[in-house]
């Protein structure tokens, strides 16, 4: 179990401990010359932007849910086809040139020396992780009515539709996916991107946000909302009896936790300059989840931290071809020895718990 | 008087059996009243409707002079009813003070952003409802408990915590289900003063309870139910004697 009673710990201090070590870490690959790792570092970050939501739904809304890489790919797509679409054609139509005359449009030279009319990144970013949400809002009304494994089924028939639309459509690249999607500016002339030479600065930028993430996460769960989750999760009866709206709540926490996949999705996307529907794929929602079993339910630390590793470890390859048996695996694993996460285990029982799973129960005396 | 709390006919059916069939009755402001009745006499599906835990098939509940039959939990709570359950439903991994705090949720605004930002509004608004939920917890004697983990708790100090979380929210009604279960002979003795003394403070009381001696010492009016009908309401005394309620309720323990 869980330690009960959630200490009156110092959040901003912690926030500000993790971006010391976020910053050690940078200084330590540079003087050992391996910046390249910050590469996989940078994208491990943006993934857990993802976890850590659904680390607040799982965790202390005590919501499952299997399709957020459906939310991260919404984002993820949106995104991209609003910054690579041309709209030169549709240049006269109203809606395209109110949004022209507003500046969120963007001409830009395309590969090949043409010219394309597209929506700015912060724009197009903006209105995918929207999208997201109100898809999140839409599908949320009638699928949080749900429990347990009715709610894991639904949404992951949720997930399995965002891939299969962008695996089938032909606009967002079909199995290809969408590539050349360009940078995302951002504001003393940074930008998000894959270009070597803005590495340290794009890993500044995803820790940063990411931290940001956190601390509004943490701020939430000790809120009087937070508090309200967390009695969800523990009796929802006793909740509702004390004029807690828990379909509300659930609605806005899984809302939430779309919003910051989506963020996550449009973000990575500008970091890869594309992303294809492995992104949207159920084995990566699986993963989420497997993060976050062993990070541990209602532990937004141990999820970061877990997240971070594992992202990174499975990003740079050390799980080779049995990446998703892996991560399959971890998911058993924790399910069945340590559901409240690895940070809640003591060893000692641990081994108790293992010794008794693998002895066979004891007959029955006659 | 107007009556506070008026339930008008109310029946409701599990599939085939008939738990509650058009119970009538009224509760004053001010008063404590218990219902009693044999195992499966319909006290708790009556309970459940009051709270919006169930809907009546037929059959009108008011409060305050709003209706408030169909209405969800929630929503029946923001009308100023609270409740206690029968089998303890306190929030795991929650301290017993945070329980205590739950039950302030609808005395306080702050939302999703107020929370996130952490705002001055939403952290002020916070220590108000701790420094409420103490008071509430140290006037139930439990304030020592503030930091324990509730669901770890001795059972009449569970009890103890769900009462004062129903007591929160400072409801006009509190409906109390079976309060004395699991207590023993000294705590139902000290719930009773308690009780009375929620009551003083200006909150109406209808309870359950099967520990006669507590619902004698300190209830106004006592309804008793048989097979889901109304068999007798009256003050403690006259229902003590009437030969109906003696031959299927009383009669069982006393002959």
């Amino acid at each position: 179990m869980r330690p009960a009673v959630t200490p009156p710990v110092n959040r901003y201090g912690h926030v500000g401990l993790f971006l010391a070590g976020a910053a050690a870490l940078q200084l330590a690959t540079a003087a050992t010359g391996k910046a390249f790792l910050l590469t996989q570092l940078t994208m491990s970050a943006y993934y857990t932007l993802a976890v850590v939501g659904i680390s607040l739904l799982m965790g202390y809304a005590g919501q499952i849910s299997l399709g957020h890489a459906g939310f991260f790919a919404v984002g993820g797509y949106g995104s991209a086809v609003l910054t690579t679409l041309d709209l030169t054609p549709w240049r006269a139509q109203p809606l395209v040139a109110v949004a022209g005359r507003l500046g969120l449009l963007l001409a830009h030279a395309d590969p090949y020396g043409g010219e394309l009319l597209v929506v700015q990144p912060a724009a197009a970013g903006l209105l995918a992780v929207l999208l997201a949400m109100a898809l999140a809002f839409l599908i949320g009304i009638p699928v949080l009515k749900l429990k347990g494994h009715y709610l894991a089924m639904a949404t992951l028939g949720v997930g399995t539709i965002v891939y299969s639309i962008a695996l089938g459509t032909q606009w967002l690249g079909a199995a290809d996916g969408i590539a050349a999607v360009p940078p995302f500016p951002l504001p003393l002339g940074a930008e998000v991107s894959g270009r070597a030479a803005g590495r340290v600065t794009n890993y500044y930028v995803a820790v940063a946000l990411l931290a940001a993430a956190m601390l509004l996460l943490l701020n939430l769960v000790q809120s009087r909302v937070g508090r309200a989750l967390r009695a969800i999760h523990g009796a929802e009866d006793a909740a509702s009896a004390m004029g807690v709206d828990t379909a509300d709540l659930k609605l806005k926490t899984f809302v939430l936790s779309a919003a910051l996949a989506a963020v996550a999705g449009v973000f990575l996307t500008h970091y890869n300059g594309g992303i294809g529907p492995s992104e949207a794929s159920v084995m990566k929602s699986v993963k989420y989840m497997a993060i976050v079993a062993v990070g541990g339910m209602g532990s937004l630390w141990g999820t970061l931290g877990m997240s971070l590793t594992l992202n990174f470890l499975s990003l740079r390859g050390y799980f080779g071809i049995y990446d998703d048996a892996v991560f399959g695996l971890i998911l058993v694993g924790m399910m069945l020895f340590a559901p409240q996460g690895l940070l809640a285990l003591e060893p000692r029982r641990a081994l108790a718990a293992l010794r008794l799973r693998l002895r066979p129960a004891p007959e029955e005396p006659r | 008087m107007t009556p506070f709390l008026e339930v008008s006919g109310v029946s409701k059916r599990f599939g085939g059996v008939q738990a509650v069939s058009g119970v009538s009755f009224r509760l004053g402001q001010g008063m404590i009243k218990a219902v009693i009745g044999p195992n499966g006499a319909g006290k708790t599906t009556l309970f459940n409707m009051v709270s919006g835990f169930a809907a009546p098939d037929r059959g009108t509940i008011t409060f305050g002079g709003h209706p408030i039959h169909g209405q969800k939990p929630h929503q029946v709570a923001a009308r100023g009813i609270s409740r206690t359950f029968q089998n303890i439903r306190l929030f795991e991994h929650l301290s017993a003070l945070e329980n205590v705090m739950v039950g302030r949720h609808l005395r306080s605004r702050a939302g999703f952003l107020a929370g996130m930002l952490d705002l001055g509004r939403a952290r002020r608004e916070a220590a108000a409802v701790r420094a409420r939920s103490l008071e509430v917890m140290a006037f139930l004697g439990i304030e020592g408990l503030a930091d324990a983990e509730a669901t770890s708790l001795a059972y009449g100090q569970q009890r103890a915590v769900e009462l004062a979380r129903a007591l929160a929210s400072d409801p006009a009604l509190v409906l109390l289900d079976e309060p004395a279960a699991g207590l023993n002979m000294r705590e139902t003795r000290d719930l009773a003063g308690l009780i009375t003394r929620v009551r003083d403070r200006g909150v109406t009381v209808l309870l359950v309870e099967h520990d006669m001696s507590l619902v004698m010492e300190i209830c106004d009016e006592v309804l008793v139910l048989s097979y889901g009908e109304k068999i007798a309401e009256a003050d403690p005394r006259t229902v003590q004697r009437d030969p109906q309620v003696v031959k299927v309720y009383l009669g069982e323990e006393e002959c």
